[in-house]
C-alpha cells in the first residue's frame, strides 16, 4: 500500500482550436484548479508541468513557464515529458513529493496548442529515431496504426465498422453535455459512415482530432486536506507508470516491428493490460469495483480494446459490452463520460490530467448531466509513445 | 540516365529479385532476433549479452493486419505535392520462424480490397521514391497467391 493523496482542486481550459499560446490555457486551468481547491497560489510548495513538445524541445520547459505566468513565488519546480502519458507522470511526480514529505500542496499543469493536421516528428535527418523512420520509410501516420488495430479486431473478434461507429455515437452524446469539450454535437452512426476513410477501416469520425486545451490539479497530503477542512476528499490511490516487458508483441506506435518472441515467451498479458493490472494491484481493487473509466480513445476501435485491457470484459468481448450498453451512461461501467478524445481531441500533455479532472468531478458527484449515480471508484488509462504506461485510480 | 539505387536505410535489407531479404540481427547467446537490426546490445533482459550477428529474415509470412493511407503523409515522407495523392496499403506481417511482426508497404497496385488477415505474402524489393540522381529502395510485401 503506497498511501493516498488528496485531490483538492481540478480545473480546465476548454478544449478547442483557440489559436493562442499553451501558457494561456495552462494558467487558466491552474487558476481554476486553485480556486476550486480554495488554495492561494503562494501556498503551493511545488509545481509540476507536463511538457508540450514542438520543434524538438519542451515548449518553454513547461513547469517554470507556468510558475512564472502565475507569478514567481519560489515553489519547487519539475517538468516531465512522456508523450500522451505526460500527465500521469506529472501526477505521479506530485504524489511522490507529497508522500515523501517534500511538499504539502502540489500544482500539476498540462497544456497544449496543437499543430494542424497529422502529428509529425521534428525536422532534420534522424535515422536513429524510430519515430522519424516510420514516417520516412513507411509514411506511417498515427491513424495507420489505429487502422491496423481496428482491422485486426474485425478479423479476430468479429467487430464491425458499425460497432466502431457506436463508440463515437456514445462519446459524442456525453461530450454534448460537457462544457469543456471541443465537440458538443451529437453524432449519428450515419454521419460516421458518411465521413471519409482516413486509414482503412477507420473514418474521419472514428479518429480523434488534435486540440488546444489545458488541465490542472491541486494535490495535497491527506493531513493537509483535513487541516484545510476537507474531511472526505477525492483521493488518488494508485498511479501506474509501467513500461512493457520483453518481448512486447503488440505492434505499437512508432515501431516498425514488434519484438521477436523466438527466444523468450511473452508475458501472459499485453503491455496495455499490464498498465491496468499494476494500477489495480497498487490500489488493492479489481475491475469489478469500478464505477467508471476514462480511456484513451485515440480511435473508436481502440476504446473497445481498452475495455478488454482494463478487464471490464473478456478478450474479444469489447464490442459485445458496448452493444449491451454497459459502457454507456446508466450502464454497469460507463466509459468516457467526459466524451473522451472523440469529443475533446488530443491536447497531449493535458489529456491524462483532464481524465483525472473528470474522475474528480464524478466522484464528488458534481458532474451535472454526465453524473454517474453513486460513483465511488474510477480509473483512467492511456499509453504514451515509446512505452509509457499511464493509469490513475481515484476513490471517494 | 540510370539513377543510382540507394537503400532508404542502410543495412535493413539485401539482394535483388529472388534473393531479396530483410536483414536483422541475432544474439549469439540467447538467439533473440531483432528487426530493425540491433547492433549495440541484446535487449532480452534475461540475457548476459552475446555478439549480434546479421541474419536474413524469413522471406514469407502471413498478414497480421493491414490498412492504408488515404491522405498524404507529412514529411519526412517524400511525395511530389504537384501530383495527386495515390493511397498505398500498409501490411503488418507475422514471420512464423522469428515470431515477429514487421510492417511494410504493399507493392504498388495492391489495395486493401485485395488483402485479408492470414493471407501469405512475401518480401520483394521496391522503390520508395525517386529524385534526379537516386532511386531510394525499400522493401514491399506482395501476396503470393497462396491464400489465407
Ligand atoms: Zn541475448
Amino acid at each position: 500500500m503506497t498511501g493516498e493523496v488528496a485531490v483538492l482542486g481540478a480545473g480546465m481550459h476548454p478544449w478547442g482550436k483557440w489559436g493562442r499560446s499553451f501558457v494561456e490555457y495552462g494558467v487558466a486551468a491552474a487558476r481554476a484548479a486553485l480556486a476550486d481547491a480554495g488554495i492561494d497560489w503562494r501556498d503551493v510548495g511545488s509545481v509540476v508541468g507536463a511538457d508540450t513538445v514542438r520543434g524538438g524541445y519542451p515548449g518553454h520547459v513547461a513547469g517554470a513557464t507556468f510558475a512564472k505566468a502565475l507569478g514567481w513565488q519560489g515553489a519547487r519546480v519539475t517538468s516531465v515529458y512522456a508523450a500522451c502519458a505526460s500527465g500521469a507522470q506529472a501526477v505521479n511526480t506530485a504524489r511522490a513529493q507529497i508522500l515523501s514529505g517534500l511538499a504539502d500542496v502540489v500544482l500539476v499543469v498540462g497544456a497544449d496548442a496543437a499543430p494542424k493536421g497529422f502529428f509529425r516528428p521534428a525536422g532534420g535527418d534522424r535515422p536513429d529515431d524510430p519515430d522519424w523512420l516510420r514516417f520516412r520509410v513507411l509514411g506511417a501516420t498515427n491513424p495507420t496504426y489505429f487502422g491496423l488495430y481496428a482491422r485486426r479486431r474485425m478479423a479476430v473478434h468479429g467487430d464491425t465498422p458499425e460497432d466502431f461507429a457506436q463508440v463515437k455515437v456514445k462519446n459524442a452524446a456525453s461530450g454534448a453535455l460537457n462544457p469543456n469539450a471541443r465537440y458538443r454535437k451529437r453524432v449519428t452512426a450515419e454521419e460516421v459512415a458518411a465521413s471519409a476513410v482516413v486509414a482503412d477501416p477507420l473514418r474521419l469520425l472514428d479518429i480523434c482530432a488534435t486540440s488546444d486545451g489545458g488541465a490542472a490539479l491541486v494535490l495535497s497530503s491527506m493531513e493537509f486536506a483535513r487541516r484545510h477542512g476537507v474531511a472526505e476528499p477525492v483521493r488518488i490511490r494508485a498511479v501506474s507508470t509501467v513500461t512493457p516487458r520483453y518481448p512486447s508483441t503488440v505492434l505499437d506506435l512508432p515501431d516498425i516491428a514488434t519484438d521477436s518472441a523466438v527466444a523468450v515467451e511473452p508475458a501472459a498479458e499485453t503491455f496495455r493490460a499490464s498498465i491496468a493490472l499494476a494500477a489495480y494491484e497498487e490500489a488493492g481493487i479489481g475491475p469489478e469495483d469500478l464505477s467508471l473509466a476514462e480511456v484513451y480513445d485515440l480511435s473508436t476501435a481502440l476504446e473497445l480494446q481498452w475495455y478488454e485491457d482494463l478487464g471490464l470484459c473478456g478478450e474479444g468481448d469489447g464490442a459485445k459490452l458496448l452493444r449491451e450498453g454497459a459502457t454507456a451512461p446508466g450502464g454497469r461501467i460507463p466509459v468516457n463520460t467526459s466524451g473522451g478524445l472523440a469529443s475533446f481531441g488530443e491536447a497531449v500533455p493535458a489529456q491524462a490530467i483532464a481524465q483525472v479532472c473528470e474522475l474528480t468531478w464524478q466522484l464528488r458527484e458534481r458532474a451535472g448531466d454526465r453524473q454517474v449515480a453513486g460513483a465511488r471508484v474510477g480509473i483512467t488509462a492511456n499509453q504514451g509513445l515509446f512505452g509509457h504506461g499511464s493509469a490513475v485510480i481515484a476513490v471517494r | 540516365m540510370t539513377r543510382a539505387r540507394t537503400p532508404v536505410v542502410d543495412g535493413w535489407f539485401t539482394g535483388d529479385g529472388d534473393d531479396f531479404r530483410l536483414l536483422g540481427t541475432r544474439c549469439a547467446a540467447c538467439a533473440s532476433v531483432f528487426f530493425p537490426r540491433e547492433d549495440g546490445h541484446c535487449r532480452n533482459p534475461g540475457c548476459p549479452g552475446g555478439d549480434l550477428e546479421e541474419v536474413p529474415l524469413s522471406p514469407r509470412g502471413r498478414i497480421w493486419s493491414y490498412t492504408d493511407s488515404r491522405y498524404r503523409p507529412p514529411s519526412p515522407y517524400v511525395t511530389n505535392p504537384e501530383l495527386p495523392w495515390e493511397p498505398y496499403a500498409l501490411i503488418a506481417v507475422e514471420l512464423a520462424a522469428e515470431r515477429i511482426v514487421v510492417l511494410g508497404q504493399a507493392v504498388p497496385g495492391i489495395t486493401v480490397a485485395d488483402l485479408t488477415v492470414g493471407m501469405e505474402v512475401e518480401v520483394v524489393p521496391g522503390v520508395l521514391h525517386e529524385d534526379a540522381e537516386t532511386a531510394w529502395t525499400t522493401w514491399h510485401w506482395r501476396p503470393t497467391g497462396g491464400g489465407a
